[in-house]
Order: C-alpha cells, then structure tokens, then sequence
C-alpha cells in the first residue's frame, strides 16, 4: 500500500467527518465553511461568535500544519494574479448563490442523503473538471 | 464560551484534516480535477473516508432530540433543485478548477503566507459581498 497515496487521504477524510460531527453533535449546526465564513463577513444579530471561532480554529490548523507538516501547504504559484482574482471571485460568488461548497454539500449534505447537495457536488466537480481539461486544452500550466 | 471552544476545536481538526488528506495543496485538487491528464484520484478517498465516518454519526447523533450545547438542530431542508443551486455550483466548480482552492483549505493554507493564497482568498471574501449586492439588488426582484 502506498501510504501517502492512499493512508493519509483516507485518514484526512476521516479526521474531517470526525470533525464535522463534533459540530453537529455539540452545536447542531452543518460544518459548511462557505456558510461560516459569509456569516462572519455579513454578520447577523448574535449568531457571529461560533463562526469567528471556527474561522479561528482553520487557522489554528494551518499554523500547525506550517509547524510539523510545512508539505502540506506546498502552493503552486503558477501564472498570473488574474487567474487566483477570477478564481476567487468564481469560488465566493459561486458557493454563495450555491448554498454550499465541498464541506457543506460534499460531505455533510452527501452524508444525510440531500438531494440538493448530491446534484451541487456533482456540479460543481463536473465544472472543475472541464475548466482544468479547458486549462490543459489552452495550453495553460496547471 | 463552549460553544465558541466546540466550534474552535472542529475546525482545528476539520483543518489538520484538509492538511493531511492533501486538500490544502492546489496541485493534489487540481490532479484530481485534471481527467484529460494526469488524473490523481486520492480525492476520491478523502471523500469517502469522510462520509464514510459522518453519514454514520449524522444518523446517530440527530436521533438525539436536541445537540449537547444548543436547543435544536439547524439543518437545510430543503430539497428542491433550483437554478441558483447550478448556477452557483457550476461557477465554484469553475473557481475550484481555476484556482485549486475551495473555501476551507484557501483558509488553512492562507497562513503559507504565499501570495496565490491570499489573492485567493481576499477575492473570495470580494465574491461574498458581491453575491451579497447581486442578491438585493438584482436576484430578490421578482423572484
């Protein structure tokens, strides 16, 4: 078995159902990070807290990860600032009139069986795929 | 204050999670994107072990009658499968292939402190709002 190939992307997907259940189990909510983070950008009445957290506790994750596993956060910086503008913009907007992103369709949606989630995460996978055979077609790095 | 910890300490590990799972690394999202290539189907994995593990608790914990710290669960209910729910899913999928990064590991990986990442990210918070201004503006207008 190739442990980087197969171990650790299983064991990632583990942690992450763990971790999403955690969220439900003590605060009742979806771990959506799409959702969590437009509540933190448009705040509303006193529901803001949590979410700061949880914004927080990625960050958390992040630094340690920088610490003891640096690899993991291996960027490719290839092309231009444009392609990471319109990606971004393509990604906050799209999640947004979407309901949802890998988190909160991928998983927990696919997890409770919710159409809606299983046709937004075939979606959006699908459109992944084409705008990367798209990128490949271009002759764009990728 | 548990519920900001709860909150704290999922997605601490929600986080370690994207890490090792190799979702915070654009070319592993992109190589599992990229079929017409070099196709990397480790993803496929993450998302499984994932489900795997919540679809399980999910049922598990919602046969309770309320979560430990609040009152009562707050989970979508709604099924139906409307344009916005495409539109939208199309135009992330688009943003995802471009980028490499979905919301949480753009988040996780922001702290790299490499300039990809946080163009990404400081864009994405732009998307946000503009879909904020496009919902008030434009979308509630006879919808």
């Amino acid at each position: 078995m190739d442990f980087d190939a197969y171990i650790l992307p299983l064991f990632g997907g583990v942690l992450i159902g763990l971790s999403a259940s955690f969220l439900l189990l003590l605060k009742g909510r979806i771990f959506g990070v799409s959702g969590i983070l437009a509540g933190v950008l448009i705040p509303k009445k006193s529901d803001t807290s949590w979410r700061v957290a949880a914004l927080g506790g990625l960050v958390a994750a992040g630094a340690l990860l920088l610490v003891f596993r640096p690899e993991a956060l291996a960027l490719a910086d290839h092309g231009p600032a444009w392609r990471y503008i319109a990606a971004g913009l393509l990604v906050g907007f799209g999640t947004q009139l979407g309901s949802g992103c890998t988190s909160g369709h991928g998983v927990c949606g696919i997890s409770r069986l919710s159409p809606r989630s299983i046709v937004a995460t075939l979606t959006f996978i699908a459109a992944g795929m084409v705008t990367v055979a798209l990128l490949r077609a271009g002759g764009f790095p990728l | 204050m548990s519920l900001v910890f709860a909150a704290f300490f999922s997605a601490l590990l929600f986080g370690l999670g994207l890490g090792v799972a190799g979702m915070t690394q654009p070319a592993k999202i992109i190589g599992f994107l990229d079929i017409t290539g070099d196709w990397d189907p480790s993803l496929v994995l993450v998302m499984l072990g994932a489900i795997a593990v919540h679809s399980v608790s999910y049922w598990l914990i919602t046969k309770r009658e309320s979560p430990i710290l609040t009152a009562k669960f707050q989970i979508p209910t709604r099924r139906d499968i409307d344009p916005k729910l495409i539109v939208g899913s199309l135009l992330f999928g688009a943003g995802w292939g471009l980028g490499g990064f979905c919301p949480g590991p753009a988040i996780v990986a922001s702290v790299s402190g490499g300039a990809s990442v946080l163009v990404f990210l400081v864009s994405m918070c732009a998307g946000v709002y503009l879909h904020q201004v496009a919902n008030k503006y434009i979308f509630s207008k006879g919808a």
